[in-house]
C-alpha cells in the first residue's frame, strides 16, 4: 500500500498531558477548566509540529471523562483555537478511548456540535462518532473497511456520489486524501506514517 | 426566634416543609429544632445547611440548631460529615468529629462535602471511585457504572462551580428504602444558596419568554431544552446526559429552583413533572435516586 508523503503520526497520551497539565487526580478528565487545561497543553505541543499530522489522542489512561470536559478536549479541539472550523487538510485527530462508556461521551459532545470524529474504542474498532449523514457513514466505513481507495476506483467503491461524500469527508478531516485522489482512512493512515521526528514533550 | 421543626424522618418527600417555615421566618433569626430527628437522607443533610446559610443571609443572624436526641443519629451525622459543615454554618454544634478514627457507613457513598472548585470536584470523583464499586454492585449495576457514576456526580457538582456562584454541599448515600420501594437505592442530593436557575439565564433567555419568565420556565429551559447562559452551543449537555442515564436506570432526577421544581419520574416513584409556587428559595436543589436493579 502505498504511504503518505509529508504526513506524521504524533501519539499524545492524555495520562501524560493530564500531569503535565497539573490535572488534580490526572486519571480523572473532569470539569471545564480542567477541560481547557489539558486542550491546551495538546494544542502547544501540536503548533511545533510543522508537517501534517495525525495526533492520536489516547484517553486509554483516563478513568472518568465527563462530558463537560470531553466538550473542551475533543470537540474545541476540532473547532480550532478560533472556536471556528480548524483548516481543513493540515492537521487530523483519531481518538482512542478504552471502552463504550469513554466512548459515549466522546461521540456526545461532538454530536451535539455537528462534529464528527474518527473514534477507536477498545482498541480495536475504529468508528466514525459524532454527527455524520448516513451517507457520509456508509462512505466513511468503506474507506474505513478497504484501508484505501484509490482515485480510479471511487467512483465503482462509492458510487456516482462517491467523489462529493469523500470531499466531504475530506474537509471534515475524517479521511485523508492524497495529492493523487487517493482516500486513506486514517486508522490506515497511523499505521502507515511515522512519528513525528523530535516529538515536541 | 423563629423555630423551624424538623420532623422525625426527613428526606426528598418532606423537605419542602423546612422551607416554606423558613420563608415563614421571614428576616428573624431561625432555631432548627432537630431533636426529634431519627432518620435523614442526603437530601435532608444538604437541606439543613443550605437552609442554615440562607437562614444567616436574610436575618444577619448566625441561625442556631438543636441536634437530635438520640445519640446514634448525631453519631450519623458525624460520621457523614454533616456536623463539620453544619459548624460553619449554625451556633454551638460541635464540629471536630468525637472519635478520631469513626468508622464509615458501608453504604456512604459521599459524606456531605462542600463544593466551591474545580479541586472539589476532581476530590469529588477521585472519592466516590474508591466505594461506588461495591456499593452500586450490591445494587445490581454493572462494573461500569463507576465510571458513568461519577461523571452524574461530576455534572451535578458543577452546576454549582459554573452556574450557581454561591456556597453548595454534595452527599451521597444507598440505603434501604423498605417502606416506599421494598428496594434499596441510592440517593445524590446537591445543594446550594446561589443564584439559581432563573438568575442564571435570565440575561440571556428571559426576553423570548416575556411575561412567562420565571422559575419554572427558567427550570424548563434549563431541564427540558438543555439551555445554559453562554451562547456555546456544547453547553448544557452534562444536565441533559444525565436525564439520558437516570432515566436508563429507571431513577428519579429533579431540581428544585427558586419557587418552582421540575423533575423526571421513575417507574416507582410519582414525581410531578413540574410544580410552581413553593416557598422561595435561593440556588438550586438536586435530587437523583436510583433503585436497585433486579433482574425481573
Amino acid at each position: 500500500m502505498p504511504t503518505e508523503a509529508g504526513v506524521r503520526r504524533i501519539d499524545i497520551d492524555l495520562g501524560e498531558v493530564a500531569c503535565e497539565a497539573a490535572v488534580p487526580a490526572g486519571a480523572n478528565l473532569v470539569t471545564r477548566p480542567t477541560g481547557r487545561a489539558v486542550r491546551g497543553a495538546i494544542e502547544t505541543r501540536l503548533s511545533k509540529v510543522s508537517c501534517a499530522a495525525v495526533a492520536v489522542v489516547d484517553f486509554s489512561r483516563v478513568s472518568v471523562l465527563d462530558f463537560s470536559c470531553a466538550d473542551e478536549v475533543v470537540a474545541k479541539l476540532l473547532l480550532g483555537p478560533s472556536g471556528g472550523p480548524a483548516p481543513s487538510g493540515e492537521g487530523y485527530f483519531l481518538f482512542r478511548v478504552l471502552d463504550e462508556v469513554r466512548g459515549h461521551a466522546v461521540a456526545a459532545v461532538l454530536g451535539k456540535r455537528g462534529l464528527a470524529a474518527v473514534c477507536d474504542v477498545c482498541g480495536h474498532r475504529f468508528r466514525l462518532v459524532g454527527a455524520a449523514s448516513p451517507e457520509e457513514r456508509a462512505a466513511w466505513t468503506a474507506v474505513e473497511e478497504r484501508g484505501r481507495i484509490s482515485a480510479p476506483d471511487v467512483a465503482r467503491v462509492l458510487g456516482k456520489s462517491g467523489e462529493r461524500l469523500l470531499a466531504a469527508l475530506a474537509s471534515r478531516r475524517l479521511v485523508h486524501r492524497g495529492r493523487n485522489g487517493a482516500a486513506t482512512a486514517l486508522s490506515a493512515l497511523i499505521e502507515q506514517v511515522g512519528p513525528v521526528a523530535d516529538a515536541p514533550g | 426566634m423563629k423555630v423551624l421543626d424538623v420532623s422525625p424522618s426527613l428526606d426528598y418527600g418532606n423537605v419542602e416543609a423546612l422551607y416554606r417555615a423558613l420563608a415563614d421566618a421571614e428576616a428573624q433569626p431561625a432555631l432548627v429544632d432537630a431533636r426529634r430527628l431519627r432518620w435523614v437522607d442526603p437530601n435532608g443533610m444538604t437541606a439543613l445547611l443550605a437552609i442554615g446559610a440562607e437562614s444567616a443571609r436574610r436575618s444577619g443572624v448566625q441561625p442556631r440548631i438543636s441536634l437530635p436526641e438520640r445519640s446514634d443519629v448525631t453519631s450519623y451525622l458525624d460520621r457523614m460529615g454533616f456536623l463539620r459543615e453544619a459548624a460553619t454554618l449554625f451556633r454551638d454544634v460541635p464540629g471536630r468529629p468525637r472519635r478520631a478514627a469513626a468508622a464509615r457507613p458501608s453504604d456512604v457513598l459521599l459524606e456531605v462535602t462542600p463544593v466551591a472548585t474545580n479541586t472539589d470536584v476532581h476530590a469529588v470523583v477521585a472519592r466516590v471511585q474508591d466505594r461506588a464499586g461495591a456499593i452500586l454492585r450490591l445494587l445490581g449495576y454493572p462494573d461500569a457504572a463507576v465510571v458513568t457514576f461519577s461523571v452524574i456526580l461530576s455534572e451535578v457538582c458543577q452546576n454549582i462551580t459554573e452556574h450557581a456562584n454561591g456556597r453548595g454541599w454534595v452527599a451521597a448515600q444507598s440505603y434501604n428504602w423498605t417502606q416506599r420501594l421494598g428496594r434499596r437505592v441510592v440517593v445524590i442530593a446537591v445543594s446550594d444558596v446561589g443564584r439559581g436557575f432563573r438568575a442564571s439565564l435570565a440575561d440571556g433567555h428571559a426576553a423570548r419568554f416575556g411575561d412567562l419568565w420565571g422559575d419554572a420556565k427558567a427550570l424548563e429551559a434549563a431541564f427540558l431544552m438543555g439551555l445554559t447562559r453562554f451562547p456555546d452551543t456544547g453547553r448544557g449537555q452534562g444536565l441533559q446526559q444525565i436525564r439520558k442515564q437516570v432515566k436508563r436506570w429507571d431513577g428519579l432526577v429533579s431540581i428544585r429552583s427558586g419557587t418552582a421544581q421540575i423533575a423526571d419520574a421513575a417507574s416507582w416513584a410519582e414525581a410531578p413533572p413540574l410544580v410552581d409556587g413553593l416557598a422561595a428559595f435561593p440556588g438550586a436543589q438536586i435530587n437523583i435516586m436510583l433503585p436497585e436493579r433486579r433482574a425481573d
